[in-house]
């Protein structure tokens, strides 16, 4: 790996705890259910991309944060959730990379298989449940981080900009 | 001549991002066997192609319909299908490999524009002739293995256009008879359109960071914990062998082509149509690619120097290469 790309891979490990310090989970919890339900609400299209994959469990792992998030993209049992790391439950398929790459992936500005090729992605499990979930949310229209951000209003946005601020920030090496 | 930049389309969106980004052309295909680049979760329904042509013809950019399998016997009428639905929808052409589909274009089909694939791997003036004889087409995509003098030369002998990869997939195999796949899954890139299906990938995570990549029962790659990563295909696999001390790249190497800088001699060399590859990207591969690529063009044609965007971070590898332009070697 190359120097520049070195020190990408553990800026991209950066939670952004400097943003947003983790809330406790049950708090947490009521907020991706509705996080959640307005990307089910916006997107219902979004599902048919999924095939066969709906009911899959996905375990997405954003280094640096306390928890992982479990999601199941199942509009009839569609789930979001927190899960200490010490109780990761088992799953289809793992999805783990840098907090900045994955919102860089829901913000459609970040193409998987580069970080793919740079490693700054990690899949296992089930490839096929994974590239279905990879092509359904590169199909949404606009930007599914906008989409959450604009649930909490102008506060939300203000994040949204604050991260994808510190992301370029990350992305330009400075 | 302004030559057409044609750009990939995996999703309605991946379109709209084409067409926004500046494509002259955007090629898509249907979600079953028709098209090489059947995925999981990828391409287009029909009601999806109609709304994407409606977006594309209002912009002025033209779609282009990838019909480039190769059906086997009993299956025909899928591909009738997707040629006639294109027809219907208005598409611009369809890119077709197979000779069966061809011949059902020109004889069912004789207004519609027919493009033949790379899938079809006709490198020779002769090869190109026949098909424009016997099928009427009007553009032949040529297989990534000929030098831009070679180009020129096929090009002066030839009725119609020509259309050649510019970047994305290096692609040096013979591309349309590549049996690879077939042989580790039972699957056909050439017949059902998936190369290493990823319902048969599995990547297994070791302890000390490396990777290693399965296709079926075979273990194709692994990668160190700070080595770059290609895509999970036998061709770009490393394997061990008696007379080596280490696994090796038997075949190709993870890289991407990339002719940016070649842009001015593919004019001269009369190319009429600039390929980029990647239908399986995202949006922000088509973005970034199709807005670098119209930029460079634009500036080549108004007889500047090109600013040449840095795409290394898309390639495959973290690699690029001109490819048999730069030498007939393949690594």
């Amino acid at each position: 790996m190359t120097e520049i790309a070195q020190e990408k891979s553990a800026a991209s490990g950066m939670g952004p705890g400097r943003f947003l310090p983790p809330p406790p989970l049950f708090l947490l919890q009521p907020v991706l259910r509705r996080v959640v339900r307005r990307v089910a609400d916006l997107h219902p299209s979004l599902f048919d991309r999924l095939g066969p994959h709906r009911s899959a469990h996905f375990v997405i792992d954003a280094r640096g944060l306390p928890f992982v998030l479990l999601l199941v993209p199942d509009p009839g049992n569609l789930q979001f959730r927190a899960i200490a790391r010490r109780a990761e439950p088992v799953s289809d398929a793992r999805i783990a990379g840098g907090f900045f790459d994955l919102l860089g992936l829901v913000d459609g500005a970040e193409d998987g298989d580069a970080l793919f090729f740079s490693r700054d992605l990690d899949i296992t499990g089930n490839t096929e449940a994974v590239v279905c979930l990879r092509n359904a949310l590169d199909d949404v229209e606009g930007s599914i981080a906008e989409d959450v951000a604009g649930l909490f209003g102008a506060p939300g946005r203000a994040v949204l900009a604050a991260l994808r601020r510190a992301g370029d920030r990350r992305g330009s090496g400075s | 001549m302004r030559p057409e930049l044609v750009c990939p389309a995996g999703t309605p969106a991946a379109l709209r991002t084409a067409v926004d980004a500046g494509a002259d052309a955007v090629y898509c295909g249907f979600q079953n066997a028709t098209n090489a680049r059947n995925f999981p979760g990828l391409n287009f329904t029909p009601d999806e192609l109609a709304q994407g042509v409606e977006y594309a013809h209002a912009r002025g950019t033209k779609v282009l319909l990838a019909v480039n399998s190769f059906p086997t016997a009993g299956r025909f009428g899928l591909w009738r299908d997707a040629v006639d639905m294109g027809a219907r929808f208005g598409v611009d052409a369809v890119i077709v490999a197979d000779i069966g589909v061809a011949a059902y274009v020109a004889e069912h089909r004789p207004d519609l524009r027919l493009h033949l694939s790379v899938q079809a791997a006709a490198s020779s003036p002769e090869a190109i002739r026949y098909y424009v004889r016997e099928f009427g087409v009007k553009r032949v995509v040529l297989p990534r293995i000929l030098t831009i003098p070679e180009i020129k030369e096929v090009k002066s002998e030839i009725p119609c256009e020509i259309e050649t990869f510019i970047f994305g997939n290096h692609g040096l195999m013979v591309e349309g008879r590549c049996s690879l796949t077939n042989y580790a899954t039972g699957l056909s890139t050439n017949m059902d359109g998936v190369c290493s299906p990823a319902a048969q990938v599995h990547y297994d995570k070791e302890p000390d960071g490396s990777v290693a990549t399965r296709l079926g029962d075979f273990t194709i790659d692994r990668f160190g914990p700070d080595e770059q990563a290609g895509y999970p295909t036998i061709c770009k696999g490393r394997y061990l062998a008696p007379n080596r001390d280490d696994a090796y790249y038997a075949f190709e190497e993870p890289v991407s082509l990339n002719l940016a800088r070649l842009l001015p001699q593919l004019i001269e060399a009369g190319v009429e149509a600039f390929k980029i590859e990647g239908r399986q990207r995202s949006r922000a591969y088509v973005r970034q690619v199709v807005g670098a690529f119209r930029t460079a063009v634009d500036q080549v044609l108004a007889g500047q120097e090109p600013e040449l965007a840095d795409l290394v971070a898309l390639t495959e590898g973290q690699k690029q290469t001109q490819g048999a332009a730069a030498s007939k070697k393949w690594r």
